[in-house]
């Protein structure tokens, strides 16, 4: 054996067994060992054990994010899985599931194998890539759904597009439900978006914007339950911004649909007013949405309606975003904020616990694809995430890991620093300056 | 200087002082334009640089005869915008007007806030010539300086604002500025074409443009531009012209001596009736020529902040000095 790892004095969290306490958590061989005592005799007994003191930090399953935008084939001027999984280390997660909107789209075996590979060789955490639905991503026809989900595909989808077909969605929920993985639907009526760049709402009225209304998602949605109440397939929603889409998810869960949802950190941060100045890093798609929204949101995510926490990573590169706003492209980054502005959003204010912060952070968003990890089970791999949930860190997109420096939180003084991430027993970030104990 | 601002990108961010102090100015150089010589040396030895990056005429001729008649050197710049990526292009532009040495720009641009990218990026003072379907703010203060000068006030007059609001820069600058000046604002239109949460303006919506127009002591004609929309905003010109053109049958529920204003160019016999374009209440072609006088108060205030060493104002007309230091509220007649 290996010398075995002791992650020593801090309070662990592992939401799928309802653990909550202090204790050392050890890993051998790439593996959870197990929870103080109750880790085997001869891992604690082991005359070389390494211990890494945590005192007063919370230890934690790695973080899960089923939404990233790797970029990797094709837009490696914007990020790549190395640079992107760096930045999800840096953020806290060991995990992330990739969007096959790359150039060209991962709708073919060879191109899923290729992300599989390069992750393999360059990554700092798990990559699960998500294939397209459709070929090309262009709405019309199928990809073949099976041998993509053979080749390592964890779920379809046509994200940046909606999948706008009715009769697609339709197929394409009969196609995965034998598999038992989710289409993933980016639930946008094209037609109500038009060329909108923002929430339409009073901001975009004294902008001279053109508005996206918040039914061109929730119309989607809306169909979207009545086609998986009529397939029993699984949707599950990408980056849910609005409150009647939060509703109509609500309603369809009581119906027993089976129909899952994510929203990412700056919907229950932010609000359209963000835009005011016209500033590209408050553009992304879905659009920053009223208070209303985001106030309901975080009631959705605190009664289950919302099941997971993502992030939709979306990098794109400073000559992209630095121009007026009509010309920027759509999106922003998130991998190395999400921890904080997630704290800050919804544990400060009291909204969940950090306990049902991390739930939504691990067990649900695995469960959801899936995906192997997010519990301390022994003999789970040694995915941990160390964090000091009481120091606080200030946002400088300069630092991050990620290509992208595309954040609208610049500056924003964050909860949460980030002190180990650990992947199958492997560090994959450990910040140099910061004391390995803290008070 | 228009209070210790570099820019003027919309009329939202002025105050009531800071409007009222620029219709005072374009007054004095309204009577500079009827002198046998209409020019003064006010901007003499600054360079304006007028950037078009979307087609106009009357806006252009507008800017560029005020600056020549505050002897600016003038240059310009058109481009349709479509060849080159929008974003790229307006960087570039930025940095080829910084290398230049010019101290003044005026830009039109199809996006809304690109003024504001401009701004933020140059030293020169910029002026928003229209934004997409933001701002238009001298279109908003020619148009107020014309009604004020017209009806000798603005508070208390109840203007009417006909057409496609949410398409319209024109109706945006409007609507502040008037609001800021104590005016009653009533806007019609179709419905397809009012943005999300007008009233917030603190505009009254008229279910017709026969509610809007009763008792109106300003009827303010937009332009509409259906072809430039999208197709689902409204059936067609003739559906259009039938239900919310100005007739002097519709103006008849006015006030006796209305002023009807229209920003040009008109679709005679679509939004406006050929009588009521031409018709004794019309005071569309004054609203051109006070245009250049309303400009010239605007980049002259402007120019007041880069003055360096010697003033570039020395031959101001006095009375713009007088008001520009001490703003009024009440016109003066």
């Amino acid at each position: 054996m290996a010398s075995p790892l002791c992650i020593r004095g801090g309070r662990v969290l592992d939401p799928a067994r309802g653990i909550d306490r202090v204790q050392d958590l050890w890993i051998a061989n790439g593996q959870i060992a197990g929870l103080g005592e109750d880790a085997p005799a001869d891992v604690r007994s082991h005359p070389q054990v390494e211990v890494i003191p945590v005192q007063g930090a919370v230890i934690c399953p790695g973080l899960v994010d089923i939404h990233v935008h790797l970029r990797e084939p094709g837009q490696e001027e914007r990020e790549t899985i190395e640079t992107g999984t760096r930045a999800a280390a840096r953020g806290g997660f060991t995990t992330v599931a990739c969007m096959p909107n790359t150039a060209p789209p991962l709708d073919d075996r060879p191109r899923i194998e290729y992300v599989v590979r390069r992750a393999r060789e360059s990554g700092h955490a798990r990559v699960f890539p998500i294939a397209a639905v459709t070929r090309g991503q262009m709405g019309e026809t199928l990809t073949e759904i099976e041998d993509l989900i053979d080749a390592g595909a964890v779920a379809v989808s046509d994200d940046g597009k909606p999948v706008r077909n009715a009769e697609i969605m339709r197929r394409a929920l009969e196609l995965t439900r034998r598999l038992g993985v989710p289409v993933i639907q980016h639930a946008e009526d094209p037609d109500l978006k038009g060329d909108g760049v923002m929430h339409e709402g009073w901001t975009s009225t004294r902008l001279g914007m053109r508005g996206i209304p918040d039914a061109a998602e929730s119309v989607i949605v809306a169909r979207d339950a009545l086609l998986a109440e009529l397939t029993n397939g699984h949707v599950h929603v990408a980056h849910v911004s609005a409150a009647r889409s939060a509703e109509i998810i609500r309603r369809a869960k009581a119906r027993g649909i089976r129909m899952t949802a994510e929203t990412a950190p700056h919907y229950l941060l932010l609000t359209d007013e963000a835009v005011q100045g016209y500033d590209p890093r408050a553009k992304m798609n879905p659009p920053l949405r009223s208070a209303r929204d985001r106030d309901a949101l975080i009631e959705a995510v605190v009664d289950g309606t919302i099941d997971c926490l993502a992030t939709d990573h979306a990098p794109h590169t400073e000559i992209e975003k630095d121009s007026d706003f009509d010309s920027a492209p759509f999106g922003i980054v998130g991998l190395e904020t999400a921890l904080g502005l997630y704290l800050k959003a919804l544990v400060e204010p009291k909204h969940l616990s950090l306990s049902e912060l991390i739930l939504r952070l691990t067990v649900n968003p695995c469960k959801i694809l899936g995906l192997p990890g997010g519990t301390f089970e022994p003999g789970s791999p040694a995915d941990v995430t160390v964090f000091d949930p009481s120091r606080r860190w200030t946002v400088r997109a300069s630092e991050f890991a990620s290509m992208g420096r595309n954040t609208p939180f610049e500056g924003w003084e964050l909860p949460g620093q980030v002190l180990l991430t650990m992947v199958g027993g492997r560090v994959t970030y450990r910040p140099d300056a910061v004391p390995a104990s803290a008070r | 200087m228009i209070g210790a601002r570099k820019d003027l990108l919309g009329l939202e961010d002025l105050s009531a002082e800071e409007l009222v102090s620029i219709l005072d100015t374009a007054r004095t150089f309204r009577e500079v334009l009827d002198r046998p010589i209409p020019k003064v040396p006010s901007l003499r030895g600054l360079t304006a640089a007028n950037l078009f990056f979307e087609a106009s005429t009357r806006t252009r001729l507008s800017f560029e005869l005020a600056e020549k008649r505050l002897s600016a050197d003038t240059v310009n710049f058109q481009t349709s915008g479509s060849s080159v990526s929008k974003g790229e292009s307006l960087k570039d532009t930025a940095r080829n007007i910084e290398a230049m040495g010019i101290h003044l720009v005026v830009i039109r641009h199809q996006a809304s806030g690109a003024p504001h990218y401009l701004a933020r990026n140059l030293d020169a003072g910029v002026i928003n010539a229209g934004d997409g379907t933001h701002e238009h703010p001298t279109q908003g203060l020619l148009d107020i300086f014309t009604i004020r000068e017209r009806r000798g006030k603005v508070a208390g007059l109840r203007v009417a604002i006909i057409g496609d609001i949410m398409h319209s820069r024109v109706a945006r600058s409007n609507i502040w500025g008037l609001t800021k000046l104590g005016a009653t604002v009533t806007i019609a239109g179709p419905p397809t074409m009012m943005p999300a949460e007008v009233e917030r303006f603190g505009v009254t919506v008229a279910r017709s443009v026969e509610e809007a127009m009763e008792g109106a002591d300003v009827v303010n004609i937009l332009r509409i531009q259906l072809e430039r929309q999208r197709s689902t905003l409204y059936p067609s010109l003739r559906e259009y012209a039938r239900v919310y053109g100005v007739t002097s049958e519709r103006l008849k529920r006015a006030k006796p001596d209305v002023t009807v204003m229209h920003p040009g160019p008109m679709n005679r016999g679509v939004e406006i009736a050929q009588d009521v374009a031409d018709g004794k209440h019309s005071v569309i072609l004054e609203q051109v020529t006070n245009g250049v006088a309303v400009r010239m108060a605007v980049l002259y205030l402007l120019a007041g902040h880069k003055a360096q060493g010697e003033p570039p104002v020395e031959n101001v007309p006095t009375e713009a000095k007088q008001t520009h230091g001490e703003p009024s509220l009440h016109p003066r007649r």
